[in-house]
Parts: C-alpha cells; sequence; structure tokens
C-alpha cells in the first residue's frame, strides 16, 4: 500500500488520534530540546566543582540535580538526546535502505537469488541482535562514533528486508508492473522508480519502529561501556555511572530513564498509528 | 505430513549451519584479532601474543581456522575460555539451569498472565480499560530492562529492604536446610528478575493475543455459538480461544530473541549466576570464545524454538499441513 496521501495529510491523519497526537507532541519536544537546548545550558562535560556541587538534588541551579562529578543532569539528558537522536535517525536510515535493496532485488529477481538471500536472512534473524552487536563491539575500546552508526546500521535490515520482499512479491504481477516491463523498461527502473515508491509506506512504519528499538539497543550497548564513549553524554552511560548513588540520589538515574522511556514509546505509538494510517486493514 | 516435516527439518539444520558460518565471520570481520587487544590491557611481549597466537591457531589461514572451529562444534566442542582456562560447554553447561528456571518463569507468566490480559483486552475493546491496558504494557516495552531491575533493586531491596537484590541463594543460609526453605529462597530472589523481565516482554504477548482474538470474535462459528445461547464465558473459552491460540504460538522467533536480550541486562543487574551474566561478562574480558558459545546456543534454540512452534502448529491445524 502506498502513501497515496500526501504527507501533510497523512500527518493530519495521525493528528486527530489523540495517542498519536501525545506521541508527535513528545517526540516534538524532546527533537525541540535535543537541537536548540544545549546552547542554553551548561557544557554536559564540565565538572564545576566535584568536592561542592556534587549529587545536588534537582533545584533552581540545575532543575535535574547534579551527579558524583557535579555534571549539570539537565545538560546531560538534553546531550545524550542530540547524540541518541542522531545515532538511531541515521542507523536506521543505512539498514532502511540496505533492507529495501535487498528486498526488491530478493523479490523481483526471484529464484537461485532470492532463495541464497532469505536464507541468509532466515539465519540472520536467529541470532538475537544485542549478540550480534556484542561480538562486533566488543573489540573495540573506543569505538568511533561513526562506525558504531555503521555497525547498529548495518544488523537492523534483515526484517526490512523480509517486508519489502512480500510487499514486490505482492504487486510485481500488477497492471503498472507488466505495463513498464512491456514498454520495454529495464530491470532496475521497474524496481526503483515502480516497485519502492509502492513500498514507502510499510518502509515508513519500519523505519519509525526501527529507531525505537535503536535507541533501547544503544541505551544498552551504552550501559555495558560498548556504545557511545565518554565524554559524550549518552543515556545509557549516565544510568551506568549513576548505579552506585541509585538510593542516594535518585535524580542521576531516573531522569536519563525517563528520557528513553519518553522517546521510545512515543516512537513506538507514532509507529503503531502509521501502520494503521498507511495500512488501513490493520486498524 | 511426514514429507512437510523432513522439509521443515531440513530448513532448520541449513539455518543452523548458516547462522554458525555468520557467527564466526561476523567475529573476524572487526579489525584485529581477540589478541591484538592484550598487548595494550597487559604488556605482553610481542613474542609471547605469537605464542598464544599459535596456541588459539589465530595464526592460521582463515578458511582453516573456519573448519577447525565448525568441526569442534559438530562434535560439541566450543572451544576454551580465555577468562575461565575452561571449556566453554561445561560453562554453559554450568550457568543453563539459572537462566532455564528464570526464563521458563518468565515464559510462564507472559502466557498465562499476557494470554488473559490480551483477552480482557479483546473482549472490552474500545473501553477505558483497554487503552489504559495498552498504554501501561507499551510502556513496559519501551523501558530498557536494566534500568528498570536497578530501580526495582534499589526500592524494593535497598531501601525497603523486602528482597534480596542480588544472586540465587543466600550464602548465609546452610545448604544442608529443610528443601522447602531453599526453594523459597530461590523463589524471593527470583522475584524482581522476573518482574523485570516480564515488564518489558508482556507486551508482545497481549498485543498478538487481542489482535488474534479480536479477528476471530465476528466469524460466523462465534455468532452460531452466540445464537445457540451458550454463555459468554463458554464462546470465549471453547471457540475463540482455540483459534485465537494459534498466531500466539508462532511468536517463538520473536519473544526468543527478546527474552535472550532482555536476560543479558537482566542478570548482569541482579548477578543471576545464569548465561546472560556470562556473556555480559565476557564482553568485558573479551572473551570470544565463550561469547561465541553462548551467541551459537541461543541462535540454536531460536531456531528450534522456531522448528518447534512450526510443528505445534500443524499438528493443531490442518490446514497448514495439506496447504
Amino acid at each position: 500500500m502506498g502513501l497515496t496521501e500526501l504527507p501533510g495529510s497523512l500527518i493530519a491523519g495521525l493528528w486527530r488520534q489523540p495517542s498519536a497526537r501525545a506521541a508527535l507532541v513528545t517526540l516534538g519536544i524532546i527533537t525541540a530540546m535535543a537541537i536548540a537546548g544545549p546552547p542554553f545550558l551548561p557544557d554536559p562535560a564540565a565538572q564545576p566543582d566535584v568536592v561542592g556541587q556534587a549529587l545536588l538534588p534537582p533545584g533552581a541551579g540545575h532543575p535535574f540535580g547534579t551527579d558524583q562529578l557535579s555534571r549539570d543532569v539537565l545538560a546531560r539528558v538534553v546531550g545524550g538526546a542530540r547524540i541518541s537522536l542522531a545515532v538511531a535517525g541515521l542507523a536506521v536510515l543505512v539498514s532502511v535502505t540496505i533492507g529495501a535493496g535487498v528486498g526488491l532485488v530478493a523479490g523481483y529477481l526471484g529464484g537461485a537469488v532470492d532463495a541464497a538471500l532469505m536464507r541468509l536472512v532466515e539465519a540472520a534473524l536467529a541470532i538475537p541482535r544485542l549478540f550480534i552487536l556484542l561480538l562486533l563491539l566488543a573489540v573495540w575500546d573506543h569505538i568511533p562514533l561513526a562506525a558504531l552508526i555503521l555497525i547498529l546500521g548495518t544488523t537492523g535490515w534483515f526484517g526490512t528486508s523480509r517486508l519489502v520482499r512480500g510487499e514486490v512479491l505482492r504487486l510485481r504481477h500488477e497492471a503498472f508492473v507488466t505495463g513498464a516491463e512491456a514498454l520495454g523498461a529495464r530491470r532496475a527502473r521497474v524496481m526503483f522508480r515502480h516497485l519502492l515508491p509502492n513500498t514507502t509506506g510499510p518502509l515508513l512504519v519500519a523505519a519509525t519502529l526501527g529507531v525505537g528499538d535503536v535507541i533501547l539497543l544503544e541505551a544498552g550497548l551504552s550501559f555495558l561501556g560498548l556504545g557511545i564513549q565518554p565524554p559524550r553524554p549518552s543515556w545509557g552511560g549516565m544510568i551506568f555511572d549513576a548505579k552506585a548513588v541509585l538510593v542516594t540520589a535518585p535524580w542521576t538515574s531516573i531522569f536519563p530513564g525517563l528520557a528513553i522511556l519518553a522517546t521510545v514509546l512515543a516512537v513506538n505509538v507514532l509507529g503503531d498509528a502509521l501502520s494503521g494510517a498507511v495500512d488501513p486493514r490493520k486498524s | 505430513m511426514s514429507r512437510w516435516l523432513l522439509g521443515r527439518l531440513l530448513q532448520a539444520v541449513v539455518t543452523l549451519v548458516l547462522v554458525a558460518v555468520l557467527l564466526f565471520f561476523l567475529m573476524r570481520l572487526a579489525p584485529g584479532d581477540p589478541l591484538s587487544r592484550l598487548g595494550a590491557d597487559q604488556q605482553m611481549s610481542a613474542l609471547e601474543i605469537e605464542r598464544l597466537r599459535e596456541r588459539y591457531g589465530l595464526d592460521q589461514p582463515i578458511l582453516r581456522q573456519f573448519f577447525v572451529w565448525a568441526g569442534g562444534v559438530a562434535r560439541g566442542d566450543l572451544g576454551v575460555s580465555i577468562e575461565y582456562a575452561r571449556p566453554v560447554t561445561s560453562l554453559i553447561a554450568e550457568r543453563l539451569p539459572a537462566t532455564l528456571l528464570l526464563g521458563g518463569i518468565v515464559l510462564l507468566v507472559n502466557f498465562t498472565l499476557g494470554l488473559w490480559l490480551g483477552s480482557v483486552q479483546a473482549v472490552r475493546h474500545g473501553t477505558a480499560a483497554d487503552r489504559w491496558l495498552t498504554a501501561v504494557s507499551l510502556a513496559g516495552y519501551a523501558m530498557p530492562s536494566f534500568w528498570l531491575g536497578l530501580v526495582l533493586a534499589a526500592l524494593v531491596a535497598v531501601h525497603w529492604r523486602l528482597l534480596p537484590a542480588a544472586g540465587m541463594h543466600n550464602p548465609l543460609l546452610p545448604p544442608d536446610a529443610p528443601v522447602w526453605r531453599l526453594a523459597l529462597d530461590v523463589g524471593a530472589h527470583l522475584v524482581l528478575p522476573v518482574l523485570t523481565l516480564v515488564t518489558v516482554s508482556i507486551a508482545s504477548v497481549i498485543r498478538y493475543q487481542r489482535r488474534a482474538l479480536l479477528e476471530v470474535l465476528p466469524l460466523p462459528y462465534i455468532v452460531a455459538a452466540r445464537a445457540k445461547g451458550l454463555p459468554e464465558s463458554l464462546v470465549l473459552r471453547r471457540h475463540a480461544w482455540r483459534n485465537a491460540l494459534f498466531p500466539v504460538l508462532t511468536l517463538a522467533g520473536l519473544w526468543l530473541p527478546i527474552l535472550a536480550t532482555g536476560s543479558v541486562f537482566v542478570e548482569a543487574v541482579f548477578a543471576w549466576p545464569g548465561l546472560g551474566s556470562l556473556a555480559a561478562g565476557a564482553v568485558g574480558s573479551r572473551d570470544y570464545p565463550l561469547l561465541m558459545g553462548t551467541a551459537l546456543l541461543v541462535s540454536a534454540l531460536v531456531v528450534l524454538g522456531g522448528l518447534l512452534t512450526d510443528v505445534a502448529y500443524a499438528v493443531l491445524d490442518p490446514r497448514i499441513r495439506w496447504a
């Protein structure tokens, strides 16, 4: 099912559903803070006074309090949002691109190519993604951000490729495809010009849900020390740092945790609403 | 049926072989080999590292390494752990029971509580209760398991002192204590890890059950059952449930990876002596044979789970067998 409506009317349709509206507002606020917030906040890595200003509870100067190293928790949550959203967005862009490409090729060419690709995808799907990531990431001492994004992206396309393949199999005998073929269109043109635009609906849903998955995975990896490297702030890393003081200074851990929860929940609710919007059969 | 079963078995075997190939080459894809980091970490001389590389066979051509490794795996030999200096299989065998206990209880809760909640939602769909249950289960699904585990441990175990925060046994309890006291002790240690894992994983069961039941309820045979004057509870239990159960059964490919992922974090947070904490520890110490062994076992379980649910599905639903 393609996106027959314009993006504007799609958003308008989502806006009419209370849960999707709440998700859009939440994501809007988090994104706006991630983009525009840092100039108005202290440096997330600054440690102004490790002795005197460590573990201050939320108050006037520090709305979310400070951590053991006297860093401002709000500045770190916002800085973490910037990195988490950027990493998740770019990683999903990579995985959706690969997934769409593999799915198109497998579904349209069929035969041995399809069989080989789908057997590989099946095997890859059997290995929980976290374990693939652990194996790939454990070698690095300090993984560069670009490498982390690339690894998260290249491990997330298996499900998407199956989805796109299914759509292609459904569409490939439709009149608009056979018509293009009869007119002598080359295979690449049929795939990218005629089939790909008709898979944008499911792709958009998969991408949205994929963002939630990557944010959770990245937080987990950062918690294990394998994800985003300090001094860059990350939500998972903050929760790890705050482990020892969770009982005495809960704000150091509660706020990054709530940030993950709010972002992932909003993304998943939005993904659900989108899947209803692009495929009315499901709603 | 037997031809179908044979084909499905063959497919599972092919998948397993491909999983092993993928895992091996994934690890070798990373820059450097597991030993190249030792020089920086433990100040070994180049000669010592070279000798170790020879001992672990890392100086051989990669294809040869693969066949040596795969041959070992086929014989049930997963290599020797670098950190523990013991066979990986014996380490895994030691840790597997704790993980099966934890995972088994989580599955039991997910499939009783989850199916029940999903049914409640389907029967009352569109009501406030339905919306709230959806919101709560989705919120659980969006929580990082390690964060929820830490918060629960801090609150329930450390602040309120109601339950133990870590491990599986109370070390102060003598091993010759009555069985019921030992069982109670393990049970007390299980509460928080189970609560954490159920919270982050139950949403998928609830949602699938809700959707499956909603698809079945408008069908003619349900209408007919109601028209016969059967009480609603009987219509649900005897008629609707039977068919709504199928889609949920096939979720194995979905919830096994979720559970495995959750176990890594939850076991690490609660120091539960299972496979998950073993894998998390192997990451910290860069223990590649151990990491590979656990990844391979977990993937094999996923493949096996998929196979078993497909077979169960075919046994229960003749439409699949003959299709």
